[in-house]
């Protein structure tokens, strides 16, 4: 009886592990080279947006400064 | 003893296809494959040199720190620790602002609510637990505790959606959840992944709703949260993966493991598109963090240092001492102005 269970467990572990690959193996794909493109335009296009990447002046920074003035 | 015939049959067959799917899977990946990130990026300009300090340090925990969450105020911070203790900081005066001791120790997981006024954490207890934030400094906190979580190992990892009222968790019992803040139901489940699930990453709201988990069992998958089906996954890593988290467009995430490389993932190509990584660097990533643009990825490891990468040429761009011990947690702020590690050391430190 326990053999029985343990293969029929099996059984439905395997066929959870078929159904997931057949799901995956269906998505839609774009080409690494556009993908990749779209990362490097995204980057590019918030750059200067990032104040780690591009830095802002201490005085916009609240850590910069030793102790930081009132903010409200 | 009986020879069921029939159960093992299939079970063989099943595995023949299993692999033979995956085989098929890696073709299909492959095909797509024409190019490096690195290569798309030749081009584009170096990043200079990378001044950052620490310019807070957060003491006050009396253990290790394993997981800290920023408010969308910018400035307040929550930290979880090995000491059983919660603490929100206001990260500007360095001040304790709220401290709770949970009833377990290594609380591994902990986030701040998108209101600000309430903070959700868990760990050794198996559940996660809501506190909401009273302005009253000499009130009990626990007093108002609402258990919403209950998993049936420890909780590795817990953030709200886009409001107070759910929150999504993953477990040492190998599945994620979702949950209903108020009532503590659970909405959606996730099963999939192999082993201890130890971190999660909600996708940014405007790429709607999914989430990336990582695990012990070396895979990363995404799932959608309205039907609990896992909808990619990747297994390139080849340890833990400790840490995942979304690219700022959506469309990418990077993963942190005990491997020493973080990985980053483009969803649309559906594979790995960039690993880093170098010789010299032999211990586990242990979290990660993008800045605002995703140019830079920022890994804090268990060599006790943080290693800044170049995201687009995959070049290391800094590295940044001053933690005395392992770097277990980190995030960028909701401005991206500052982020914030912690570590076993007992402290968090704020660079800039």
């Amino acid at each position: 009886m326990s053999n029985n269970n343990a293969s029929s467990s099996s059984v439905a572990v395997a066929q959870r592990a078929v159904k997931q690959l057949r799901l995956e193996a269906k998505i839609r794909r774009i080409n690494v080279s556009q993908a990749a493109t779209d990362l490097k335009n995204f980057c590019l296009q918030n750059a200067h947006k990032d104040p780690l990447l591009v830095g802002v002046p201490s005085s916009d920074n609240p850590f910069r400064p030793p102790k930081s003035c009132g903010l409200l | 003893m009986e020879m069921a015939a029939q159960p093992s049959d299939t079970l063989a067959t099943l595995k023949t296809e299993s692999e033979t799917l995956k085989t098929k899977l890696e073709e299909e990946r492959a095909k797509l494959h024409d190019v490096e990130l690195h290569q798309v990026a030749e081009k584009t300009e170096a990043l200079g040199q990378f001044i950052m300090k620490t310019r807070r340090t957060l003491k006050g925990h009396g253990n290790k720190v394993l997981c800290l969450d920023w408010c969308k105020d910018k400035r307040r911070i929550v930290s979880s620790s090995q000491d059983g203790k919660v603490i929100v900081w206001d990260a500007f005066t360095t001040n304790k602002e709220h401290a709770v001791t949970m009833p377990c120790t290594w609380v591994m997981a902990c986030a701040y609510a998108p209101s600000g006024c309430a903070v959700a954490c868990g760990g050794l207890d198996n559940k996660c637990s809501v506190y909401p934030l009273s302005l009253d400094k000499n009130e009990n906190l626990a007093a108002k505790k609402k258990s919403v979580a209950m998993h049936t190992n420890y909780l590795s990892a817990c953030c709200f959606t886009n409001s107070d009222m759910q929150i999504l968790t993953s477990s040492g019992d190998g599945t994620c959840a979702l949950w209903d803040v108020e009532s503590g139901q659970m909405l959606q489940s996730f099963h999939g992944h192999a082993a201890d699930v130890l971190c999660l990453d909600l996708a940014p709201s405007e790429t709607g709703n999914t989430f990336v988990s990582g695990g012990c069992d070396k895979k990363s998958c995404v799932w959608d949260m309205r039907t609990g089906q896992c909808v990619q996954s990747f297994e390139t890593h080849e340890s833990d993966i400790n840490s995942v988290r979304y690219y700022p467009s959506g469309d990418a995430f990077a993963s942190g493991s005990d491997d020493a490389t973080c990985r980053l993932y483009d969803l649309r190509a559906d594979r790995e598109v960039a690993i880093y990584s170098k010789e010299s660097i032999i211990f586990g990533a242990s979290s990660v963090d993008f800045s605002l643009s995703g140019r830079l990825l920022f890994g804090g490891y268990n060599d006790y240092t943080i290693n800044v990468w170049d995201v687009l040429k995959g070049t290391r761009v800094s590295i940044l001492f001053g933690h005395e011990n392992r770097v277990s947690t980190l995030r960028i702020s909701p401005d991206g102005t500052a982020f914030c590690s912690g570590s076993w050391d007992h402290t968090l430190r704020v660079w800039a």
